[in-house]
């Protein structure tokens, strides 16, 4: 750990209920997730669809009721503040969302958007300030104040999410949660806002935890790497180290399954690496058991936990 | 203000019928707030020398049997006709928008709210309405509040369903995650969103009112008889329908000639509308 | 196998059009990926659709060129005119499967649907078909999986499906559009590789259509780049990556993140990509290209050869001739 940490994860779980074939099924989409983020730093959350990354950022900041755990921001637990208390860290905690269509309200000006909070937490002193705040937070994201007048529908998908950035900065925050925020963007407006994220980290101090399934993506912003898989967090390392040398199974099969842009590295056919099993057919130990190459019996019988197996490496796996 | 009546027009100028619809409410609205102007005679003032007499140049719809203007009773009767709408619109959106609301978004309130709306829906509407009046007698207002009972359903079921969708909306999520409580979404987010759909409601609302309410009066059941209103005086003509068709004719044509104007304005409005929220509104009680 | 010249796609009247995929041109051999790159609205979706004769009344419509099908020209001509005549040689599958399935049948069901109509069978002739066509893309227990409904199965499954749905047509040239855009990158890995055992077994042309670079480096054998209508550089994918002609190819590849080189900032394209026929004159991608002269803005752009198969539509392409 490099820097001092400004939030701590510990043991989240969340679960679902959910109704399917006339049965009620409990989905465990989070189990016992465990991790810090330094200040200043950038985590990156990697992993496939259904692997928990999204419900543990939906946790964090409350939009999903956790069943489990702590999440230690200074001295207060998010899940359990109350509040009042909860009003004012939302302040300091924001999220950037996915999809720039739907994340902002298409009958609502993109200044309106922008300084929603402030207006939803009185931060505006009168309305000149409240210009001028919604002013910087649009030239920070590389924006014209001119858009403030103008209307979602308007803007590109590019724009749209560089407004959801200037809304979720707009307070001055510490942690900014981005949900897959390049990932409905096409490659050069990619490369635009990931600069524009790197910069503002820079600007602002900002500690982020960026979520993704794209590892080009995630190696490229990211600090630190988190690998999740069917809800638990099995590998977390520094970037370079996930990159060049991933230990995890899962995590090896997720780094040589991704189609890197150099045609040395071409795909051979007859690729079999199996699918994750269904949410409602977790094997009871390790949830990776079914595809692992190195499984053993005590893998099918014991869900491994996180542990160190090096200066600054994590992993859950029983086998190396 | 005229960049908003340019684009409330525009979807008009393509079709003529409807745009023939909106001259009509217009013309409506205008008999009724200048009424007094308008109309040639009183419509209470009694001519027995002059019963019955067919339209003419005096009379340009006819008298009845009592030698009242029926021209001017069909001008002030658009007054009744003004206030039942308006009446039961306002009502059903008053008590129906609140109840739908707040279901979507307190679920166990609404389960208990939407179960008992259901009960209202199971009955046709006019049967709800007549056995509302048997229960508070009859009259003007109380014939609003019976009919405004019967629309508040539908509105309340369309807003619950719409505000439902709203509700998961990534931008109303994004609004929670940055402090909103219910209340803040509810008047920045779910309220705007549900006022292109309940105007077109509100059309045909409208419309069904006019309907209903002419049922009510020709039943007896509305307005008295001393207030002309189109439905009253249908059935105080019932009689005369061979010796005197005028009687029916010109306030039976006066019902149809609105509720058909509110539905084409309707049509439009719902066409121009998001295409999303066409589908909730289809569902409509007709 | 499969020879398209000259297409354009327009909107608009006859006499006042605008065109959408302008003079798109390109081959496909027996047995090679052809993988067709860009951007969004760059018209590579049209061009598929165009190519498959699914261009719907009303709409956009083909304005001129050729598409010649193992020596046919089936252009503008629908689907079930060309089984008809005998040269449905061309089978599509989607980015969506689950949109592409009807939810109500089995998949079983569906496919034998493809096998009556183009291939004739009936019977447990047919249901034995459609067995061999699930093994054949991978699907584990294809007798039971005939059964199955689609919303039984995981994504990477409907798309195994979907493309046994295409091979009981038994294609020529199959067109995937965007395939694997809404899979895990582990299941993508698994249907790319379908694809490449496929192509090599069966000796299938497949016209790959992505906006993924990293995807067009692992499968495809030659790549065609297309901006804002137009192609503007063919060439196999090692000559693509390594000697890059045209400036947008150049810009496109330099903007990918790459974690074995975490560089501080990434390059970016200046402003937003042209919409299809918002450029009148000169050259669709001149008002954002670092090396822009001003006769790239005024007269119609060449053809630059670059070597015996590789070409770039710019007058100032990056890699030079060998001369």
């Amino acid at each position: 750990m490099t820097a001092s940490p400004i939030l701590h994860v510990r043991n989240l779980s969340t679960r679902y209920t959910v109704k399917r074939g006339g049965k009620m099924h409990e989905v465990e989409a989070v189990k016992q997730v465990s991790f810090t983020l330094g200040r200043g730093e950038v985590l990156g959350i990697v992993g496939e669809s259904g692997c928990g990354k999204t419900s543990v950022a939906r946790s964090i900041i409350r939009l999903t009721r956790a069943d489990g755990g702590e999440v230690l921001f200074g001295d207060t637990n998010l899940l359990t503040a109350r509040s009042d208390d909860l009003r004012k860290l939302r302040l300091k905690i924001r999220m950037v969302f996915q999809d720039p269509f739907a994340s902002l309200n298409p009958r609502r000006s993109i200044g309106d958007s922008v300084a929603e909070t402030g207006d939803i937490h009185g931060l505006f002193q009168n309305a000149a300030d409240r210009g001028r705040q919604i002013d910087k937070a649009l030239r920070d994201v590389g924006l014209d104040g001119s858009f403030s007048t103008r209307f979602p529908h308007e803007l590109s998908g590019g724009q749209r999410q560089r407004v959801g950035i200037a809304r979720a900065i707009l307070p001055a925050p510490d942690i900014v949660i981005a949900d897959e925020p390049v990932s409905a963007l096409d490659v050069s407006v990619q490369a635009q806002v990931l600069n524009l994220l790197a910069d503002l980290r820079e600007m602002m101090g900002l500690s982020m935890i960026f979520i993704s399934h794209d590892l080009g993506v995630v190696g490229h912003v990211s600090d630190r790497v988190a690998v999740m898989y069917m809800g638990r967090l099995v590998e977390i390392a520094a970037t370079r180290e996930i990159i060049d040398r991933p230990v995890h199974p899962y995590t090896r099969t997720l780094m040589a399954a991704r189609p890197k842009p150099d045609p040395a590295f071409r795909i051979k056919s007859g690729i079999e690496i199996g699918e994750p099993p269904s949410q409602f057919e977790r094997p009871a130990g390790c949830p990776y058991v079914n595809r692992c190459s190195i499984a053993t019996a005590r893998c099918a019988a014991e869900d491994p936990h996180l542990r160190p197996v090096a200066s600054d490496r994590l992993i859950a796996c029983h086998n190396v | 203000m005229s960049g908003a009546l340019r684009s409330f027009l525009a979807p008009f100028l393509g079709r003529p019928i409807a745009f023939l619809g909106l001259i009509v409410l217009v013309g409506l609205a205008t008999a009724a707030i200048f009424a007094p102007m308008l109309a040639p005679y009183d419509p209470s003032r009694l001519e027995p020398v002059a019963r019955l007499i067919p339209p003419s140049a005096a009379h340009w719809f006819g008298t009845d049997q009592f030698g009242r203007d029926t021209f001017s009773r069909v001008i002030y009767g658009s007054r009744l006709a003004l206030l039942i709408g308006v009446g039961v619109v306002s009502f059903a959106l008053v008590t129906g928008v609140p109840a739908g609301v707040l279901s979507a978004l307190f679920p166990r309130f609404g389960r208990v709210v939407m179960r008992m709306i259901d009960v209202l829906m199971s009955f046709p509407a006019l049967l709800l309405a007549l056995g509302l009046i048997v229960i508070i007698g009859q009259g003007v207002t109380n014939a609003i509040l019976a009919i405004g009972v019967v629309y508040l359903t539908t509105t309340s079921r369309i807003t619950y369903g719409l505000t439902l969708r709203l509700r998961t909306e990534t931008y109303v999520e994004a609004a929670n995650s940055m402090g909103a409580g219910a209340v803040w979404t509810i008047r920045k987010h779910i309220l705007p969103n549900l006022i292109s759909p309940l105007l077109v409601q509100a059309s045909f609302v409208f419309a069904f009112a006019q309907l209903s309410a002419a049922s009510l009066d020709f039943l007896g059941l509305g307005a008295p008889p001393e207030i002309p209103s189109w439905g009253n005086m249908l059935a105080e003509s019932r009689i005369f329908i061979t010796r005197a068709p005028w009687l029916l004719f010109f306030p039976g044509l006066s019902i149809a000639i609105t509720a058909f104007s509110l539905n084409l304005v309707g049509d439009v409005l719902r066409d121009r509308l998001d295409p999303r929220f066409r589908e909730m509104l289809n569902g409509n009680r007709r | 196998m499969l020879h398209v010249s000259d297409l354009s796609v327009a909107i608009g009247t006859r006499s006042d059009f605008t065109d959408i995929v302008s003079s798109v041109s390109f081959e496909i051999g027996r047995g090679e990926i052809l993988g067709l790159v860009g951007e969004s609205g760059c018209g590579k979706s049209m061009t598929s659709l165009a190519l498959m004769g699914l261009m719907a009344e009303g709409g956009p419509w083909i304005r001129s060129g050729r598409v010649v099908l193992d020596g046919f020209n089936v252009i503008d001509m629908p689907p079930y005119r060309r089984v008809e005549s005998g040269h449905g040689g061309i089978a599509m599958i989607f980015q969506e499967p689950m949109s592409s399935l009807n939810p109500v049948l089995k998949i079983g069901e569906q496919i034998e649907e493809a096998l009556a109509v183009h291939e004739g069978l009936a019977g447990a002739g047919r249901t034995r078909k459609a067995r061999e066509l699930l093994e054949m893309v991978r699907i584990p227990d294809a007798a039971l999986q005939l059964g199955a409904y689609p919303h039984q199965l995981s994504g990477g499954m409907r798309q195994r499906v979907m493309i046994a749905i295409a091979l009981a047509c038994r294609p020529k040239v199959l067109i995937a559009d965007e395939p694997t855009t809404a899979l895990d990158v582990t299941v993508q890995a698994q249907i790319l590789s379908l694809l490449r055992e496929l192509c090599d077994t069966l000796g299938l042309s497949i016209l790959f259509i992505t906006h993924d670079l990293g995807v067009v480096a692992q499968l495809v054998d030659r790549v065609a780049v297309m901006y804002a209508g137009r192609i503007v550089e063919t060439a196999p994918v090692l000559q693509l990556f390594e000697h890059r002609g045209h400036p947008y190819t150049e810009a496109l590849l330099s903007c990918l993140p790459d974690p074995a080189r975490p560089l501080r900032r990434l390059t970016t394209i200046a402003g937003q990509a042209a919409r299809p026929g918002a450029i009148l004159r000169g050259c669709a991608f001149a008002p954002r290209c670092p090396k822009i002269a001003e006769i790239c803005t005024i007269e119609a752009v060449p053809y630059a050869q670059l070597s015996s198969d590789h070409h770039a539509l710019c007058r100032f392409p990056l890699a030079r001739p060998p001369s």
